[in-house]
């Protein structure tokens, strides 16, 4: 039987897929809110399925991690396309369709580790692991193969909700305290690099990153 | 053999124009025309099997084969096709091999004839029909490998006896992302937007109908008739992995099938009037995207 948890978790993987092919820089960062918004309510099905109460903790968990992925991300990325007044493509080093095929090696690389990694306790769905290594690696892939400053912001948002569903998924009874220092750490990594984006386009009129070579004195 | 088997086979000989018909009209009216009558596509083929035809001096006998050859391939490809549940007039386990290679055997001829002709715009279309095929085939064979791991059969027609809504409450998810990859297959294969514009005759753009641009007459009505026997099975095959209505009758599931179809033909046409076509270069993307999407659901099956 497919539970919800399933589901939730095809989505993200074609939310991946996704990103790793699109080429303009606002429906990536919208693609990359769902994906946040679908990981958020991970917490609640994973509750569910272990049919236990639905607790403070995990609402209070849910609330926080959509509002924050699913709202305030995609308002802070997008004001800094329009501060730093970027063009709207995303110029890839690494081209759409090779990213996709590289995407579905990853996909296969995630699922020959995910399904051999030993853990404490059985994960929610056995979908679960390879998943969220998918997700994290394409997150480090979408990091090294973008041009842009802000698409790297966009990696390393993925990259984080990579770890997110690992930790909901598969470790569990994560201390809440944990949970909301890593989308405590999250937000501030967003919004400082809103702000560095922001001055990297002030200082030099662009936001290339393989132009940043050079120091300035 | 059992007179039920001959059901599928019989539709798409008789209806399979028709779709082309609603394709079209669908288009009409959300382009606020009136469109041309359902049965403009049967009344085209007759037109030009009345017709007489004319062959360029520097064609050889494989310009002449290639319609013939490739609706005969389709044809065959049809027959291992089932209509929603209702069993296809073929099956063996593996045919979906066969159905695969079929068509591709249909493309080659199609191609061959293109190239004999000698023209420039040929080779540049069949160039690039071969290229998107070549993206667009694993496509479809992943996503039919999916749906044969969800349901553990291996002929087209076990696969789509089996995908009831118990397949569905099983592995949901994945059956969605194989007719979802499946229906990307269905537009690339048929020269639909968002890869092909049926309607283009501007050489520089088109891919699929530039390459029967010199067939005329009797030629062309087979051309015509074998595209919409090929949009009838890749629709077929949609209809049977999206909509689980398994009555275990031949003619209800046949009838649920047929209806199936018409409606993924009216999407066709919704998708035609409300998408612009891709860039070519961003084709590729599309199909390898299709890909990627099959292989997901290949792997989500049985978790």
């Amino acid at each position: 039987m497919t539970s919800g948890a399933d589901a939730v978790l095809a989505g993200v993987a074609v939310t991946n897929f996704w990103l790793l092919g699109a080429s303009r820089l606002g429906h990536s960062i919208r693609v990359t809110a769902a994906q946040g918004i679908l990981l958020g309510f991970l917490p609640l099905l994973a509750a569910g399925a272990d049919g236990g109460a639905l607790s403070l903790r995990v609402l209070a968990l849910v609330a926080a991690s959509v509002l924050l992925k699913g709202l305030l991300f995609p308002r802070l990325l997008f004001r800094g396309i329009r501060e730093a007044s970027i063009r709207r493509e995303i110029e890839p080093y690494v081209g759409f369709t090779t990213s996709l095929v590289l995407g579905l090696v990853l996909l296969a690389v995630s699922l020959g580790i995910g399904t051999r990694l030993p853990l404490p306790h059985r994960p929610v769905s056995t979908l679960a692991v390879p998943i969220a290594l998918f997700t994290m690696l394409s997150g480090l892939f979408l990091i090294v193969s973008r041009r842009k400053a802000l698409t790297q912001v966009l990696g390393y948002l993925v990259l984080e909700d990579g770890i997110y569903a690992f930790g909901v998924l598969a470790v569990g009874e994560i201390p809440l305290l944990v949970e909301f220092g890593v989308l405590l750490d999250a937000f501030v990594a967003v919004f400082a690099m809103g702000i560095a984006i922001h001055r990297i386009h002030r200082e030099f009129d662009h936001i290339d990153a393989d132009r940043l070579k050079v120091l300035r004195g | 053999m059992d007179p039920a088997r001959l059901l599928p086979l019989a539709f798409a000989l008789g209806l399979a124009p028709l779709l082309l018909g609603v394709v079209n009209r669908t288009k009409a009216i959300v382009a606020g025309r009136r469109g041309a009558p359902f049965t403009q596509p049967y009344r085209d083929i007759g037109k030009l099997l009345r017709k007489g035809a004319v062959y360029s001096g520097t064609t050889t006998w494989l310009f002449r084969a290639g319609p013939v050859g490739g609706l005969a391939a389709t044809l065959a490809a049809v027959t291992l096709t089932p209509l929603g549940g209702a069993p296809a007039t073929v099956s063996f386990p593996g045919d979906l091999v066969l159905f695969a290679g079929l068509l591709a055997l249909a493309r080659f001829l199609t191609v061959l004839a293109a190239l004999d002709t000698g023209s420039a715009f040929e080779g540049m279309g069949a160039s690039r029909e071969v290229q998107f095929s070549a993206l667009a085939e694993p496509a479809l064979l992943v996503a039919l490998a999916a749906l044969a791991r969800a349901t553990g059969g291996l002929s087209l027609t076990d696969i789509a006896g089996g995908l009831g809504a118990a397949a569905w409450a099983e592995s949901g998810p994945s059956l969605l992302l194989a007719a979802l990859a499946l229906g990307a297959v269905l537009l690339a294969e048929n020269a639909r937007i968002p890869v092909d514009d049926p309607n283009t005759h501007l050489e520089l753009t088109m891919v699929h109908e530039v390459m029967v641009l010199d067939h005329g007459g009797p030629d062309l009505a087979l051309v015509l008739y074998g595209s919409a026997l090929k949009l009838w099975a890749f629709g077929a095959l949609l209809v049977a992995a999206a909509l689980p209505v398994r009555t275990g009758s031949a003619l209800p599931d046949a009838a649920a099938g047929v209806g199936g179809l018409f409606a993924s033909a009216v999407l066709v046409g919704v998708v035609e009037s409300t998408m612009a076509r891709l860039r070519l270069v961003r084709v590729p993307q599309f199909l390898v995207g299709a890909g990627a999407l099959a292989a997901l659901a290949f792997v989500l099956v049985g978790k």
